[in-house]
């Protein structure tokens, strides 16, 4: 299915997503609100079924964060981006992990990378970092160490 | 990470395995818990070797990140490259010339063969037989020989550039590419005879392990992992890049779904990859090796993601540019990642002798994991 | 003139000419004690170098050879290595049984060389029970290791010496039991009359079907009984890092890895006496001539030759088979080997009593 095809399928299920068309893949903006609903309607849709997450990461924007989430499906071979902004002081999301499994262990790595929230999450815990890393999150800009990072 | 760990409340056993142990093959840190032999629970704990290369990147120049990479999955150092060398053309839109991209799979090949040859003996290492291990180096000297030639480098190889290739090769490439070929094709048999047809082996291996498809797809397994479980992800197929179109290979699936079939895939994957190298080995075209590019590579302002098939699955790798000379975010989908996260489920059940013989089909790179 | 049976005859003659009787057997006990605990260390140097060198022969690479002609000094030198390295003891660990086990097991592989016949009227202790002797006392083996993983206070080492107790137990049923079909062909337990029952010919020959199933039985759970590969579970490096060893290090560690190679000896110096006649020469039936060809050689070396020869079976194994999984190790035990060995003696009880035997 093209680009044009899946816009017009996803905006009859979320009237409210917002595009992006100027890359590759079909970006969907969602609402952290309508996400998990939405992300079931993606998996579970007879022409959609978006049954493959291969990508789940996290954008620091200084200002807020942006959750980007790759879709692929294994039968029609369609890809899509969904993006969805949380805010920088507290950030939260609900999980995918009950959609898609492999969310379970990268949601975790955003956890600690970007301190981002996972409602609903089985078991989220510091997934690569030490214990006692709580509240410094690596990866956002933000952080800085002194001993450990080189500037270029 | 530290945790005190002993028996649980209801009197399982808590066992750690790793970050030093001969059978994680690198620093990889689980936690079992176990009743008997018998493992209830596999839990990861990641990072002792995480050396953070995304945030890495992103002080570093377009030019100068690929070098880094080799060093995630250090057994597919050129796929890696290619990915991020990808990635980069494809932002600037470089028109790699196309004996770059002939080389560039040749390569790819060549590696993939190289990573599936230490499996091979570390797989049957792990399961308790050592003699493979050294019959399997004895072809991957070979081929690392062949690199060293040419890439200057046995390991973390950084031969591609965005826009093409470091050098051109060395002129007794195809000389030794074709002597290692002949070679090859019979010592593949030689590894059935010692390991596959045994039947110790087989009852290690079959029926083990079990990952089903749906569980495949939704744990984000790619490569042999997946493709031992009949879901078809070869990116060489579903998305060809390079030359990779134009070349004749099967993409090999086994619907065992256990870890024979895994270990089958690698195998017959081996078969496939001399293959293409049978095919491009006389048919590398004359011509430039790069193609012309600036000095100093900016990226658009975009997003920009490109996948290659790594030996271990679908690499990622995801630039989000602000049109400076530094990426500003970039992210890897490493395939170790998403296939250790079956682990838990796959290892469920079974014995303690088989997370081991499960380990070594899910061809694990802890570089890779933790980056 | 230089026959082993010589040399200890007239010492023997020579002693008793000198001092009393009493103090005969007190000086020609210490000279075998001194000459058991030789031969133990000689073993272990030998065989550790042996193994490696197989090894490194099916591994298509050259093994130890830089110390000493050969690479023959390189046991030598780990010894003195692992001799001067500092035996650790880990702080939890139940320090008597923790330093005791290693003392049982290099015991045990020494009072298993007593019945032992190197050679023509050759042995330590011809005593009327031998092959059950060796059958008893090597099952105090599985006591040593058991209270070597118990006291480590490691659940490495713990999951370690339950599976060997588990594998030594079960594979002692499979050993005894193809022993037995010998006994019941020589008829006597004694270990001069199961060789002397092989003057016209070895069992492995002269016992037909019997022999060459209890034979084969008998190599596959002496493998396991000594916790050799394919049934190395108790150690299993890739999985139990070291198993029921490791937390031992230096010397006490080396007792461990000597007690292993001394028990192969003895399993395999076992298979010889029973299968292939023990320092019996190669004898067929009534070739006078042939027969009185094969005597030339001496007896210890026929000995020496045949024990080498189930040495060398057993390393081979070793370097080609994968290891077995806990199930599938008391799988083929208790569903193949225990059934196919009952079945076994019954035939050779038949055999025996008709006299179908040569």
């Amino acid at each position: 299915m093209g680009n044009e095809d899946l816009k017009i399928l996803i905006t009859e299920l979320l009237p409210a997503a917002t595009y992006d068309e100027s890359g590759e893949w079909l970006n969907i903006v969602v609402e952290p609100a309508s996400w998990p609903a939405f992300a079931a309607q993606l998996r579970n849709h007879e022409s959609l079924q978006f049954d493959y997450l291969f990508c789940l990461t996290c954008i620091d924007w200084k200002t807020n964060l942006s959750m980007v989430y790759h879709l692929s499906s294994t039968r029609y071979r369609h890809n899509i981006v969904v993006k969805s902004t949380l805010s920088a002081d507290q950030p939260q999301i609900n999980t995918v992990c009950d959609i898609w499994k492999t969310a379970e262990l990268l949601e975790r790595e955003v956890y600690e990378m970007f301190g981002v929230n996972f409602l609903n999450h089985p078991d989220l815990r510091l997934l690569i970092l030490p214990d006692g890393w709580e509240g410094k999150n690596p990866m956002r800009k933000n952080y800085e160490d002194p001993i450990n990072m080189i500037k270029l | 990470m530290f945790e005190e760990i002993g028996t649980t409340s209801n009197g399982d056993l808590q066992i750690n395995v790793g970050p030093q142990h001969p059978a994680t093959h690198g620093v990889l840190h689980l936690v079992l818990t176990l009743n008997g032999e018998t493992i209830k629970k596999v839990e990861p704990h990641l990072g002792y070797i995480h050396r953070s290369i995304e945030k890495m990147c992103e002080s570093l120049s377009y030019r100068q990140f690929i070098y880094v990479t080799s060093r995630m999955d250090y057994l597919s150092a050129h796929m890696n490259n290619h990915a991020c060398a990808l990635c980069v053309e494809k932002g600037m839109q470089i028109e790699v010339p196309e004996r770059a991209q002939v080389i560039r799979v040749i390569m790819d090949e060549l590696t993939r063969i190289a990573s599936h040859e230490l499996w091979w003996g570390a797989m049957a290492m792990d399961i308790g037989a050592f003699t493979p291990f050294f019959h399997s180096f004895r072809e991957r000297e070979k081929i690392n020989e062949i690199m060293e030639e040419t890439c200057g480098a046995r390991l973390t190889m950084n031969y591609y550039v965005p826009g093409g290739l470091m050098a051109d090769l060395h002129p007794d490439f195809q000389k030794k590419v074709k002597e290692f070929i002949i070679q090859f094709k019979q010592r593949i048999d030689e590894y059935d005879q010692l390991v596959t047809g045994n039947i110790i082996f087989q009852n290690r291996m079959k029926g083990v392990g079990i990952l089903s498809k749906e569980d495949a797809v939704s744990y984000g397994c790619t490569g042999p992992t997946a493709r031992g479980s009949g879901l078809s992800s070869d990116i060489r197929k579903l998305y060809p890049y390079a030359v990779y179109g134009k070349v004749e290979f099967e993409e090999i699936l086994e619907t065992g779904c256990d870890s024979f079939a895994r270990y089958m895939v690698r195998i017959r994957e081996m078969k496939q990859s001399i293959r293409i190298i049978e095919q491009l080995i006389d048919q590398i075209p004359e011509g430039d090796f790069q193609a012309k590019t600036k000095a100093v590579l900016k990226l658009p302002k975009g997003e920009f993601y490109t996948r290659v098939e790594t030996a271990r699955g679908e690499l990622g790798v995801y630039i989000v540019s602000e049109g400076a000379t530094t990426p500003y975010r970039i992210k890897f989908r490493s395939p170790g990642f998403s296939n250790l996260s079956a682990l838990d489920s796959m290892a469920r059940g079974s014995k303690l002798g088989d997370l081991v013989a499960m380990m070594g089909t899910l061809d694990l790179v802890i570089p890779d994991i933790d980056r | 003139m230089w026959s082993l049976t010589d040399i200890t005859g007239r010492l023997d003659q020579w002693l008793n000419q000198t001092f009393s009787s009493t103090w005969v057997l007190v000086i020609e006990m210490l000279i075998a004690g001194v000459a058991v605990i030789g031969l133990f260390a000689a073993l272990g140097l030998v065989l550790v170098l042996m193994e490696r060198r197989v090894a490194a022969w099916i591994q298509i690479r050259l093994g130890p050879n830089r110390v000493g002609p050969f690479g023959l000094l390189q046991s030598l030198a780990d010894t003195l290595k692992l001799l001067v390295k500092e035996g650790m003891t880990p702080s939890g660990a139940d320090k008597f049984l923790f330093n005791f086990a290693p003392y049982i097991a290099m015991m045990v592989a020494m009072l298993l060389m007593a019945p032992i016949a190197f050679a023509k009227n050759f042995q330590l202790w011809d005593l009327n029970i031998g092959v059950l002797y060796i059958s008893a006392i090597s099952s105090i083996m599985v006591i040593s290791i058991l209270m070597a993983g118990w006291a480590s206070n490691n659940k490495y080492s713990l999951m370690g010496a339950m599976r060997s107790g588990a594998q030594i137990v079960s594979y002692e049923l499979s050993a005894g039991l193809s022993v037995l079909t010998i006994v019941v062909f020589s008829g006597s337990l004694n270990v001069t009359d199961i060789i002397n029952s092989q003057a016209d010919g070895w069992w492995i020959f002269k016992g037909h079907l019997p022999a060459w199933i209890s034979f084969v039985i008998f190599i596959i759970a002496v493998t396991a009984e000594t916790n050799r590969a394919p049934f190395d579970l108790a150690e299993a490096e890739s999985e139990l890092t070291a198993g029921f060893h490791t937390e031992y290090s230096g010397m006490k560690f080396a007792l461990f890895f000597l007690a292993e190679y001394i028990n192969v000896f003895i399993v395999c110096a076992l298979g010889a006496i029973l299968f292939l006649g023990g320092w019996m020469p190669f004898h067929i039936g009534h070739w006078e001539a042939f027969n009185h060809v094969m005597d030339y050689v001496p007896s210890s070396i026929w000995f020496f030759g045949k024990t080498f020869f189930l040495i060398f079976l057993i390393m081979w194994f070793r370097w080609t088979f994968p290891r077995l999984r806990i199930d599938q190790l008391l799988n083929l035990e208790w569903k193949y080997l225990l059934p196919i060995s009952m079945f076994n003696i019954l035939l050779a009880t038949a055999i025996a009593i008709l006299g179908w035997h040569f």
